[in-house]
C-alpha cells in the first residue's frame, strides 16, 4: 500500500509526519523547520503559502489569509463577533464563507487545500515519492460540517483523506507509543484557535475515549485579542490615534501581542514596541507576566468548564485521572499549566513537544490504517448529540454525545396525509432541547410512494463513521428497496462545488507550478549573475579582453531576460552565460590553487 | 442497529423481537458466505475464504458479545470481550480490504458499540432484557405508586414557587432548603428501588441457571419480569425528577 502521511492542519501552524521504522517523524523543510505557518498570501507572482506568506501579513494584510481554520464549516453569522479582527474581506454564498483575494473568492476548504498542498509537496520532496493519501487531524469538538469541510480541503489538494482523526486522541497515540502507559489520561489540547479535552482509558493497546468536550472558538488567538484591545485603547488614549483603522498596523499589533505572550512564558516582563501610522513614532510600554495573566484569566477560565463536563460525562472525578497530557502551543503559558494542575490536582505531563505531538499521532494512525501497526486501536466518540427535528421545533436525539463511533441509529418514517409523496427531514447536532439552539447539519426529502396516510414505512439509517462524519441511507420497508438520498448540507460545499474546486485546483496547479518555476529561475539567475560579476572582478585580467567582453554581453542579456516572465528563456541565457564564463572559472580555479600551493612541499599536498 | 424494526411501532424501532414472535425462528437458518457462497461455520469469518461476515440483523446484544442472558455481568469480562471484538471488526483494520468488507466491518462495529453500551449499564441492560423477553418497556407506562404521586404533586408546587421567588430572599432560601430535603429523600428512594432491583436481577439469574420449565418456574419468571418492569419504570420516573430538581437548585 502506498505511504499514508499524517497531517496536523492547525489554526496557526501545520505539520506533516510519516512513520519510519515504527517511529513517527516530522517532515522538515530544507532548513530543518518542521512547521508551516497556516498562512496564504496573494502576491504579484501568485499565491504563496507558509513562511514566505507570513511576511505579507503586515505588508499586504488585505490579501493575506491566516487562521482560516476558524471559518471551516461555518457561516458568516457564526463569526460575526470576530469579523473586525480580520483584515481580509469575508462574504457568504450558499451557507459557506468566501474569502476575497484580489479578483477571486475562495472558500475556507480551498485556502486550507493550499496549505495541504504545500505539506504534500514538502513530504514528496523529502521522501522522494508521490503522496496521495493522508490522515488529517481536526479538533475533537468539530461538528459534522467542520469535519466535512476538512475532508473537502483534502480532496481539493489532491489527497485521499483516509481518516479524519481528533487532535487530542492523535496526541494520545503518540504519547501512548512513547510511554506505554496504562490507565486513565486526560488530554488538554489548547491551540491557536480551538480547545479540546478528551478523557481516555488506555489498556493493552486499546485507546478508548470515554468523553470529549471543547470549544471550537477558543484558543491562543483569544489571548492575543485581549492584548490587542488593550494596546488599541492605550494608543488611542496616549497618542490620540485609532490604530484599528490601519489594517497593516493592526496586523503588526496582533503579531507583537502574540510574540509578547510567547516571550512572557519564559520571562517575567517584556518590552512592547509598535510603529504608529503616519510617522507618529512608536508606542512602547512594558508588559509583565502578571499583567498578561490578569488579562488572560477569563479566557483560561473558560477552558475549564469543558474539562469539568468531560470528566463528569466520563463518570469520573478529577482524582480518577492518572495523568494529564498537555497539547497545543497555548499550553506553554504558565497560567494554563497552573489552572490545569489545580483542576486535576496533579502536575500535568509536558515533556512532549506540544506543537508536534498531534502530527506524530496522525502518522501513527496512518500506520495503523496501512496495516503497519496492528497492536494499537483507537476507539473514539462523537462529540455532539445527533438528532432530527420533530413537531414543535424540538430536537429528538438519535445518537447521544460521547457514543463510541462507528455508531448508528434507525428511525421509521411514515406519512400523515393520503397520497403524500415526500417527508422532509432536518438533521441537527447539539445538546439543546430546541431546534433553533442546535446546529443545523443538513436537510433532505424522503421519497414516498403515494399511499394512504400511515401506510408507507421508510426506514432511515443514520450512521456516524469512524471519521465522525454522518452517512444517511433509507429503505422502503414494503419493497425492501433502498433509495439514494441527496443531503443538502446547511453549512458546506455541495458535491458539485467540491468537484469544480478540484478541477480548478488541477487547472491552477499548472499555473502555480509555472509561478514557482519562474521564481526559482529568477533566484538562480540572480546568484549566477552575482558569482560571475565577482569572478570577473577577481580574475578578469587572466583572460583576454575579447573573452571578458563576451562574458559581459552574456551577463547583460541574462539581466534583461531575468525580469521577464519566461522561466525557459532565463534558463537558456543562464546556460549561455555559464558557457561563456567556463574558461574564466577554470583559469580562476587554477590560479587560486597555484597560489595556495606556493611554499608547500609535495608531501604536504598529496 | 442490530434489529429488524417492528412494523407495529413507529419512532421506537430499536426493540428486538420478542420470544413469541414467529420471525424469530427464521434466523435459525444457516447463513451463507456473501463472498464464496459456502456455509459459514466460523463465528465471524468464513472459514473458506476468510472474509468477514455481517452480524445477523437479529442477533441480540447478549449473543453478540458472547454472554448468556443474565443480569449480573462482570464488567471486566464484558470490557475484555468488547476490546477483543473491536480488534476483530474495527474499520481501521479493513482499510486495505475490499469495499464490501469495509461496509460489513463498519456496520458490525456499529452494532458491537451499541451492544456494549447497552449491556455495560445495569439499568439499560435490564431494560433491554425485559424488551427481549416481553416486548418494549418504553411504551408501557405504569403509573407511579399512589403515595409517590402525591409527594411529587406537592413537590411540583414547591418547584413552581421556588422558580417564581427571589432566590436571595428568606422565602427563596426556605424553599431551597425544602427542595434539598426532598431531593435527598427521593435519592434515598431511588437507592431503595435499585437494591430491590438488584435482588430481582439475582432472582432472574438464579431461575435461568436452574433452567426448569415447570409451570411454577414459568409463574416465577412472569412475577420477576412484571416486578422488574414496574420498578424500572418507577425508578426512571424518580430519576427524572431528581435530575430536574438538581438542575433547578444548582
Amino acid at each position: 500500500m502506498a505511504r499514508i502521511v499524517g497531517i496536523d492542519l492547525g489554526t496557526t501552524n501545520s505539520l506533516v509526519a510519516y512513520m519510519n521504522e515504527g517511529q513517527p517523524c516530522i517532515v522538515p523543510d530544507r532548513n530543518g523547520r518542521t512547521m508551516v505557518p497556516s498562512v496564504v498570501a496573494l502576491t504579484d507572482n501568485g499565491l504563496i503559502v507558509g513562511d514566505s506568506a507570513k511576511k505579507y501579513l503586515t505588508r499586504n494584510p488585505e490579501r493575506t489569509v491566516y487562521s482560516v481554520k476558524r471559518f471551516m464549516g461555518r457561516g458568516l453569522s457564526d463569526v460575526q463577533s470576530e469579523l473586525a479582527y480580520f483584515p481580509y474581506s469575508l462574504t457568504e454564498t450558499g451557507g459557506v464563507i468566501r474569502i476575497r483575494l484580489g479578483q477571486k473568492s475562495y472558500s475556507p476548504p480551498q485556502i486550507s487545500a493550499m496549505i495541504l498542498k504545500e505539506l504534500k509537496l514538502r513530504a514528496e520532496a523529502y521522501l522522494s515519492e508521490s503522496i496521495t493519501k493522508a490522515v488529517i487531524t481536526v479538533p475533537a469538538y468539530f461538528n459534522d460540517s467542520q469535519r466535512q469541510a476538512t475532508k473537502d480541503a483534502g480532496l481539493i489538494a489532491g489527497l485521499e483523506v483516509l481518516r479524519i482523526i481528533n487532535e487530542p486522541t492523535a496526541a494520545s497515540l503518540a504519547y501512548g507509543l512513547q510511554k506505554n502507559t496504562q490507565g486513565t489520561i486526560a488530554v488538554y489540547d489548547f491551540g491557536g484557535g480551538t480547545l479540546d479535552i478528551s478523557i481516555l482509558k488506555l489498556k493493552d493497546g486499546i485507546f478508548e475515549v470515554l468523553a470529549t468536550n471543547g470549544d471550537t472558538h477558543l484558543g491562543g488567538d483569544d489571548v492575543d485579542r485581549v492584548l490587542v484591545d488593550l494596546f488599541i485603547a492605550e494608543i488611542r488614549e496616549r497618542e490620540g490615534i485609532d490604530i484599528s483603522g490601519y489594517p497593516d498596523h493592526m496586523q503588526a499589533v496582533r503579531l507583537e501581542a502574540e510574540r509578547a505572550k510567547i516571550r512572557l512564558s519564559d520571562e517575567l516582563k517584556t518590552e512592547i514596541a509598535i510603529e504608529l501610522p503616519e510617522d507618529k513614532g512608536r508606542f512602547t510600554r512594558e508588559l509583565t507576566r502578571d499583567q498578561l495573566e490578569s488579562l488572560a484569566t477569563s479566557v483560561i477560565e473558560r477552558t475549564l468548564t469543558p474539562c469539568r463536563m468531560a470528566i463528569k460525562d466520563a463518570g469520573l472525578t478529577p482524582k480518577d485521572i492518572d495523568e494529564v497530557v498537555l497539547v497545543g502551543g497555548s499550553t506553554r503559558m504558565p497560567l494554563v499549566r497552573q489552572r490545569v494542575e489545580a483542576l486535576f490536582g496533579k502536575p500535568p505531563h509536558c515533556h512532549l513537544n506540544p506543537d508536534e505531538v498531534v502530527a506524530l499521532g496522525a502518522a501513527v494512525q496512518a500506520d495503523i490504517l496501512s496495516g503497519g501497526t496492528t497492536d494499537m486501536l483507537l476507539l473514539d466518540v462523537t462529540p455532539l448529540s445527533l438528532g432530527i427535528e420533530t413537531m414543535g421545533g424540538v430536537m429528538s436525539s438519535l445518537i447521544r454525545r460521547n457514543t463510541t463511533i462507528p455508531a448508528s441509529a434507525k428511525e421509521m418514517f411514515t406519512t400523515y396525509v393520503d397520497g403524500q409523496t415526500g417527508v422532509d427531514i432536518h438533521i441537527l447536532q447539539g445538546e439543546r432541547e430546541l431546534v433553533k439552539d442546535n446546529r443545523s447539519l443538513a436537510r433532505f426529502r424522503l421519497k414516498v410512494p403515494p399511499l394512504p396516510a400511515g401506510v408507507p414505512r421508510i426506514e432511515v439509517t443514520f450512521l456516524i463513521d469512524a471519521n465522525g462524519i454522518l452517512n444517511v441511507t433509507a429503505t422502503d420497508m414494503r419493497t425492501a428497496q433502498s433509495q439514494s438520498i441527496e443531503v443538502k448540507p446547511s453549512y458546506g460545499l455541495s458535491d458539485t462545488e467540491v468537484e469544480r474546486m478540484i478541477e480548478d485546483s488541477f487547472k491552477f496547479a499548472a499555473e502555480d507550478i509555472g509561478a514557482r518555476k519562474l521564481i526559482e529561475a529568477r533566484l538562480d539567475a540572480e546568484s549566477l549573475i552575482k558569482a560571475t560579476d565577482r569572478s570577473l572582478a577577481e580574475a578578469g585580467h587572466l583572460v583576454g579582453p575579447e573573452e571578458a567582453d563576451a562574458i559581459r554581453a552574456a551577463l547583460s542579456q541574462l539581466s534583461t531576460v531575468k525580469d521577464g516572465t519566461d522561466p525557459h528563456a532565463i534558463r537558456a541565457r543562464m546556460v549561455e552565460l555559464e558557457q561563456a564564463a567556463k574558461h574564466l572559472n577554470t583559469v580562476m580555479l587554477d590560479d587560486s590553487l597555484k597560489k595556495g600551493l606556493q611554499g608547500k612541499k609535495i608531501s604536504e599536498v598529496s | 442497529m442490530a434489529h429488524a424494526p417492528c412494523p407495529f411501532l413507529l419512532m421506537d424501532n430499536n426493540q428486538p423481537l420478542s420470544h413469541s414472535d414467529p420471525r424469530r425462528q427464521l434466523r435459525m437458518a444457516r447463513s451463507m458466505c456473501w463472498h464464496c457462497q459456502s456455509e459459514v461455520t466460523g463465528e465471524y469469518f468464513c472459514e473458506r475464504c476468510v472474509k468477514v461476515q455481517p452480524v445477523s440483523k437479529d442477533t441480540d446484544y447478549f449473543t453478540c458479545l458472547g454472554f448468556p442472558r443474565r443480569l449480573a455481568l462482570d464488567p471486566k469480562q464484558l470490557e475484555a470481550k468488547f476490546y477483543e471484538l473491536s480488534r476483530t471488526f474495527h474499520p481501521d483494520f479493513y482499510q486495505t480490504k475490499s469495499t464490501n468488507e469495509q461496509t460489513i466491518s463498519l456496520s458490525n462495529a456499529a452494532v458491537l458499540n451499541t451492544a456494549y453500551r447497552t449491556l455495560r449499564d445495569p439499568i439499560q441492560r435490564a431494560e433491554y432484557l425485559l424488551a427481549l423477553e416481553t416486548g418494549s418497556v418504553k411504551d408501557i407506562r405504569t403509573s407511579p405508586p399512589a403515595d409517590l404521586f402525591e409527594e411529587i404533586l406537592e413537590l411540583q408546587d414547591t418547584l413552581e414557587e421556588y422558580r417564581a421567588s427571589d432566590r436571595g430572599s428568606d422565602q427563596g432560601h426556605r424553599l431551597r432548603a425544602t427542595l434539598q430535603t426532598e431531593q435527598e429523600a427521593l435519592e434515598r428512594r431511588k437507592g431503595e428501588m435499585e437494591s430491590q432491583l438488584r435482588r430481582l436481577f439475582a432472582d432472574w439469574d438464579k431461575l435461568q441457571d436452574t433452567g426448569e420449565a415447570t409451570s411454577q418456574a414459568r409463574a416465577e419468571r412472569d412475577r420477576i419480569l412484571k416486578q422488574m418492569r414496574a420498578l424500572l419504570s418507577h425508578r426512571t420516573y424518580v430519576n427524572n425528577i431528581v435530575n430536574d430538581l438538581a438542575a433547578t437548585i444548582a
